[in-house]
């Protein structure tokens, strides 16, 4: 075991993807990730790796239970994401995707703030050409705006920073809280942008489904996960987040359901998924943390495994919108089981991977008294059923047929979403294998008699409520639209504002100009007008009148004489 | 590409027996509730049926304020992109105001 900070390995594994071609680079970028996690594999807490610099001290290598399970989840992300995006030929979707990987590991394992904030910067900096590199004017400009949020995210980190420094000796992370005042709060505010906390989460929804099939699947891995793993380590216990998280849950159900960009519904159920986790962190306990990083890790596997299966239809078919697909069964049956596997997952069915983490968040909740919270966490689990579990598989490879005949895609792409279905059947069936790496040691069955059967009855029912609104005709049809989100404010309100304003500064300037115009104009003809040949200052005056004029001023100052 | 091909839900009678079975899970799974001892963390829990109507219940109430959200919040796919062509002639920026495309 070399004790070496794991985004090294990624960013040497970028270099060389920057100059090899072909099947070198693809092993490059399999067998270099590989090593790294069986190196990282058993590394005791500790911290390594620092280096001073100026009066900081920068740790890149910190290693505790929590982050070393960060650390193998996004191994193995990266590996399937690689694995899935070997036929790609794109020396910048390769690179920075290795690049974007690294700079992952790198913030989960950063045992300072100033580190944190290094790596913060640079996973915004290389994912965003994941968006770009779709190369198209849509996803030129969802990447702006990406940018931009994820940036402001840093830069709020940062001020946090600086003012978190002026009262705390160490810059070690650790437990923040919100009791810190302004310091805490601006840390908190940028963890939830790049969380995608309401009204912050415009950027999701609005660029992943804008970036390539491959991109996607890495895009969806890491940010957001990294935000989890930051609030877990620095907010534990906020009760904010409880209810921040369950409204999470809640709002992204009723967008996916309108949905008409599959890849749109995956990244609204994103949220969904992360509210869960979030919900967990907030309310802090060892199993609910537990939870929360239990589903973490299954979220990025089912999410992820979701994603490639839409990316690998859109990948054949060129097409990604509800209203244009169907019938897909009939020449792509793999995917659409590895797609089932995927659904299945996150509807927490039993003997799948997302039933073993999210029982643990909602176990949490009832038994530290948020009734509520758990209704609505019950009402967001029946409803994620509903659009990620049945909708996607349903509209892409069922319904009605589209008549469109696709191959299924290439075989790196299948290899890649058989590993992630496996996994969510390994996690599944045998939940002490994610049990034991988590953070704190807890005493967790999720398959009890109870459980097990009311969860089927809930998944169950809430399918009978989809097929009765089939058959009624009451579902709503998928359309051809766009549906109004946060990111209005940005792409419609404000550049509308900004024009109207510009428009009415405009109208303004002219106005005020032509009526300063108007009156310069006719001060000079006043003035002009006492030179004219009837004016004051032009007539011709008689001797007498001046004589008179003199007299009258003698006389005056005859006057002041006799006066004084 | 084969012509004619006969795929597995093609056949109306697949999608029935498919459908009866899914019914008769349900109803399985109904059952079982009055057969199975449940412990659970709060009296409502124990209600007769709680589960099952709850996903029912809240999946239709989903499904119909999402539909009724969209007469609010859908509009035409190329929504975004009429601010571009709006940019170049000013005026027209003002007949593409949100309240009045409304449907």
């Amino acid at each position: 075991m070399i004790l070496i900070p794991p985004f090294i390995a990624f960013f040497i594994a970028a270099a060389l993807a920057l100059v090899l071609r072909g099947w070198a680079r693809g092993l490059v970028a399999i067998v270099i990730p590989a090593l790294s996690l069986a190196n990282l594999w058993g590394t005791p807490a500790g911290e390594y790796a620092t280096v001073g610099l100026m009066q900081f001290e920068l740790v890149f290598f910190s290693v505790d239970r929590l982050s070393l399970l960060f650390g193998y989840l996004f191994h193995v992300a990266a590996l399937i994401a690689v694995i899935y995006s070997l036929h790609v030929r794109d020396t910048l979707q390769q690179t920075v995707s290795l690049l974007y990987a690294g700079s992952a590991l790198g913030a989960v394992f950063a045992g300072d703030l100033m580190t944190l904030f290094l790596f913060w910067e640079l996973l915004a900096l290389t994912s965003v050409f994941l968006v770009w590199a779709r190369r198209s004017q849509a996803s030129y400009g969802a990447g702006l705006r990406y940018l931009v949020m994820h940036i402001l995210s840093g830069l709020l980190l940062l001020v946090g920073i600086v003012i978190y420094s002026r009262t705390e000796p160490s810059l070690a992370l650790g437990q923040i809280g919100l009791e810190q005042g302004a310091a805490g709060w601006l840390m908190f505010l940028a963890f939830g942008i790049k969380c995608a906390f309401p009204f912050f989460h415009g950027w999701l929804t609005d660029a992943y489904p804008e970036s390539t099939p491959t991109g996607t699947v890495f895009l969806s891995a890491f940010t957001t996960k990294v935000a989890v793993y930051a609030l877990a380590r620095t907010f534990p216990g906020t009760e904010l987040l409880i209810y921040i998280g369950a409204a999470m849950a809640c709002f992204p159900i009723f967008y996916a359901v309108i949905e008409n960009d599959l890849r749109r519904v995956l990244a609204y159920s994103l949220i969904n998924q992360l509210g869960f986790m979030v919900v967990g962190i907030g309310i802090g306990t060892a199993l609910a943390i537990n939870g929360a990083v239990a589903h973490a890790f299954n979220d990025v596997i089912f999410k992820g495994l979701l994603f490639m299966s839409m990316g690998a239809v859109l990948h054949v078919t060129g097409k990604i919108n509800g209203s244009e697909l169907g019938g897909l069964y009939k020449t792509m049956p793999k995917t659409t089981v590895l797609c089932i596997v995927g659904a299945a997952s996150i509807s927490a069915f039993p003997l799948f991977s997302g039933f073993v983490s999210k029982s643990m968040v909602m176990t949490a909740a009832i038994k530290n008294g948020y009734d509520w919270v758990w209704l609505v966490l019950l009402f967001a689990s029946a409803g994620v059923f509903h659009h990620a579990g049945i909708k996607i598989p349903y509209f892409a490879f069922f319904a009605h047929d589209s008549g469109i005949r696709a191959k299924e895609p290439p075989l790196n792409m299948l290899i890649a979403m058989s590993i992630a279905a496996a996994l969510c059947l390994v996690v599944g069936i045998y939940p002490q294998a994610l049990y034991r790496l988590l953070p704190h040691e807890v005493a967790y069955s999720p398959y009890d008699m109870t459980h097990v059967l009311t969860q089927l009855q809930l998944l169950f029912f809430s399918a009978l409520a989809f097929v009765w609104l089939n058959l009624q005709r009451l579902y709503p049809p998928e359309l051809p639209s766009v549906n109004l989100d946060v990111d209005w404010v940005y792409r419609r309100l404000l550049p509308v504002a900004v024009q109207r304003i510009g428009n009415g500064a405009f109208r303004l300037d002219q106005q005020v100009r032509a009526a300063a115009r108007a009156r310069v104009g006719s001060l000079l003809d006043t003035i002009t007008s006492h030179h004219k040949p009837e004016g004051i200052l032009a007539r011709n005056w008689l001797t007498g009148s001046m004589v008179a004029g003199v007299v009258l001023l003698l006389g005056f100052y005859l006057l002041l004489g006799f006066a004084l | 590409m084969r012509k004619k091909a006969e795929y597995l839900f093609d056949n109306p009678r697949n999608v029935r027996w498919l459908l009866r079975g899914f019914y008769a899970c349900c109803l399985v799974l109904f059952i079982l509730e009055f057969l199975v001892h449940r412990h659970t963390e709060r009296a409502w829990e124990q209600l007769p049926g709680f589960y099952p109507l709850y996903g029912f219940v809240g999946c239709v109430l989903l499904v119909l304020i999402a539909k009724w959200m969209r007469g609010l919040l859908m509009r035409p796919e190329n929504y975004y992109e009429t601010l571009d062509s709006a940019d170049k002639q000013p005026d027209s920026g003002a007949d593409h105001s949100p309240a009045e495309v409304e449907h």
